[in-house]
């Protein structure tokens, strides 16, 4: 079997914005490895200012590289901009549609932009509103659109070039649960066809249910990669018992369970208690039992919930600090 | 380039009826109001004082220039910022076009543009007399010209502006200035002698007399050649330097 070199190629990939005015210089990326295969859906995971759009940006060849070395589609980002930028399609994180335009018109006008002929603009156009279920508003200005809407206009426009890459920064922020469905649901979609997903995200939830490997990212470096199954295998337990407490209890409480038993681990190596501010996390191979260790040790929760561990998890246990503060 | 002119020709395309409304009602009043009406004041009291011609005459050519440059600059500066800051530069950025290209589409759309509102401009003063023949179309290109040499500049500033309210103070205290000292609505001669050398540095001024003298039908040839180059110099040093300051902000 002949090994395809990867779509996208990074080693050592550093980003130093340099001071400008008051703000001194910046390491936004600082020193990063991946690669990533063909039809592979790529997560970048990290609080905000970890460094993902900032790398995002880089791959998409609108941002210069300071240090290492990066291959997009196998060509350089900083010779061959446009040949790149050609392949890709793009979902920033505000929409930049344009308002005054209609949904159709702001398709027409995108794939001018990739001097596509007319008729083929025309042709798509009619499938990816389809697809984005947007037939009914092609003639409407953008501006008459709902948020959702306004997302799926834009990743149906980032199509218009059918793209080899598809770069998608934070898409569901900001949207609605049902709208986070339907979004989730369209890029599955895309997904199964095989069109290759570049997304950040700080949903956990997001990148489980889209990305079939994950880095995680912390100040702009790397803390660790891997299938979201696997994460939560290396760095969390199977479950978590997530227990709050009484105001006046809570201090006692966390004290006793961090001196217990299932800090320490005892038969479950894994074993470990975090505390949040308003909860206290319990890791463990079996939840159940760990709430009866909560109850023999004569405490007295609120309320206790037994539930699977997630990349939330994960990424507490790599920075010791929750992804949305 | 034609891709990123092709976007603002769309967008130009629904509102194209107001803006040649404007764009002919603009000199119609100021040519009515000023033109006539200042005008038979001072050709009563003070007949040839300037240049020998009526002060329609006068003035007109001097409005032209004043709001091809005006336009140029609002739409050169706040037009590219807002572009730059969350509309047409944002979402074509990820696209092949590279940023010196969207810089050339604007630009080439609001040369355009200023065609449309100059020659509007033109139209109406033919309508009052002031100008006609092959010399019209001379002072359609000088005022053309006058405008992209404030264009070109205000875009390559404006491109890295976050702040939309500098730009109203650059017109403020740099445009509106330029409509006193470069001889817009009276002569430069007329101002104290040592204020004069000021308002030769001014393009505006070279814009104003370069359109004066077309539309008067006493343009030299050197004296034009002189005007050409200044504002040409400006639009294409603004361009040079728009390709880099559009890169710097558009692919930071």
């Amino acid at each position: 079997m002949v090994s395809k070199p990867p779509l996208v190629e990074a080693r050592d990939l550093t980003k130093i914005y340099p001071p400008r005015g008051s703000t001194a210089e910046f390491r936004a990326v600082d020193g990063i490895d991946f690669a990533l295969a063909r039809g592979e859906s790529f997560g970048l995971l990290g609080p905000n200012g970890a460094g993902k759009s900032t790398t995002m940006r880089m791959i998409a060849a609108t941002s210069p590289i300071s240090g290492g070395s990066l291959r997009v589609l196998g060509m350089d980002p900083m010779k061959q901009g446009p040949e790149i930028r050609a392949r890709l399609g793009v979902v920033t994180q505000d929409d930049h549609l344009d308002n005054e335009l209609t949904v159709r018109e702001n398709l027409h006008i995108y794939g001018r932009y990739f001097g596509l002929p007319r008729a083929v603009i025309r042709d798509r156009a009619t499938r990816l509103l389809d697809f984005a279920q947007l037939q009914e508003k092609a003639g409407d200005p953008v501006e008459t659109l709902s948020g959702g809407m306004r997302r799926r206009l834009t990743i149906a426009r980032s199509l218009i070039n059918e793209p080899d890459i598809l770069l998608l920064d934070e898409p569901t922020t900001g949207l609605d649960p049902q709208a986070r469905h339907i979004l989730w649901d369209r890029l599955f979609q895309l997904k199964q066809e095989g069109v290759t997903l570049i997304l950040t995200t700080h949903y956990m939830d997001e990148a489980e249910q889209l990305c079939d490997r994950l880095i995680v990212v912390d100040h702009g470096r790397i803390v660790a990669q891997g299938s979201p199954r696997d994460l939560i295998t290396r760095y969390a337990t199977r479950e978590v018992l997530e227990l709050r407490f009484r105001l006046d209890e809570r201090d006692t409480a966390a004290e006793k369970l961090r001196t217990s038993v299932l800090a320490t681990g005892g038969t479950d190596t894994d074993g470990r208690v975090e505390m949040l501010p308003d909860r206290v996390l319990v890791y463990t191979a079996d939840g159940e039992a760990a709430l009866g260790a909560v109850h023999a040790m004569s405490l007295t929760p609120l309320t206790a919930l037994v539930r699977r561990a997630t990349l939330e998890d994960v990424f507490l246990k790599l920075t010791g600090r929750s992804l949305i503060e | 380039m034609l891709r990123a002119f092709g976007y603002w020709v769309t967008r130009y395309r629904r509102t194209w009826r107001g803006s040649i409304v404007i764009n002919v009602l603009n000199p119609l009043l100021f040519l009515i109001g000023i033109g006539a009406g200042l005008g038979a004041l001072v050709d009563d009291n003070a007949p040839a004082q300037i240049a020998g011609v009526s002060y329609a005459a006068f003035f007109a050519p001097g409005m032209l220039a004043a709001a091809a440059m005006q336009n140029a600059f609002l739409e050169g500066s706040a037009g590219v910022a807002r572009a730059a800051s969350f509309g047409a530069y944002r979402s074509a950025t990820p696209t092949p076009l590279a940023p010196e290209q969207l810089a050339a589409g604007h630009l080439l759309f609001i040369t355009f543009r200023l065609l449309i509102a100059s020659g509007a401009f033109i139209a109406v003063m033919a309508a009052f007399g002031l100008v006609g023949g092959w010399w019209a179309l001379g002072a359609l290109l000088g005022a053309t010209l006058t405008g992209v040499a404030f264009a070109a500049p205000a875009a390559a500033w404006a491109v890295g502006v976050r702040k939309l309210r500098h730009i109203d103070t650059v017109f403020r205290f740099v445009i509106m200035p330029f409509y006193m000292f470069s001889g817009t609505f009276f002569a430069v001669s007329q101002l104290p002698e040592w204020i004069r050398p000021v308002s030769y540095l001014l393009p505006l001024w070279h814009g104003v007399e370069l359109c004066r003298t077309l539309s008067l039908g006493t343009a030299t040839v050197a004296g034009s050649s002189v005007h050409i180059a200044y504002l040409l110099a400006l639009a294409i040093g603004g361009f040079l330097v728009a390709r880099v300051t559009y890169r710097r902000r558009l692919h930071p």
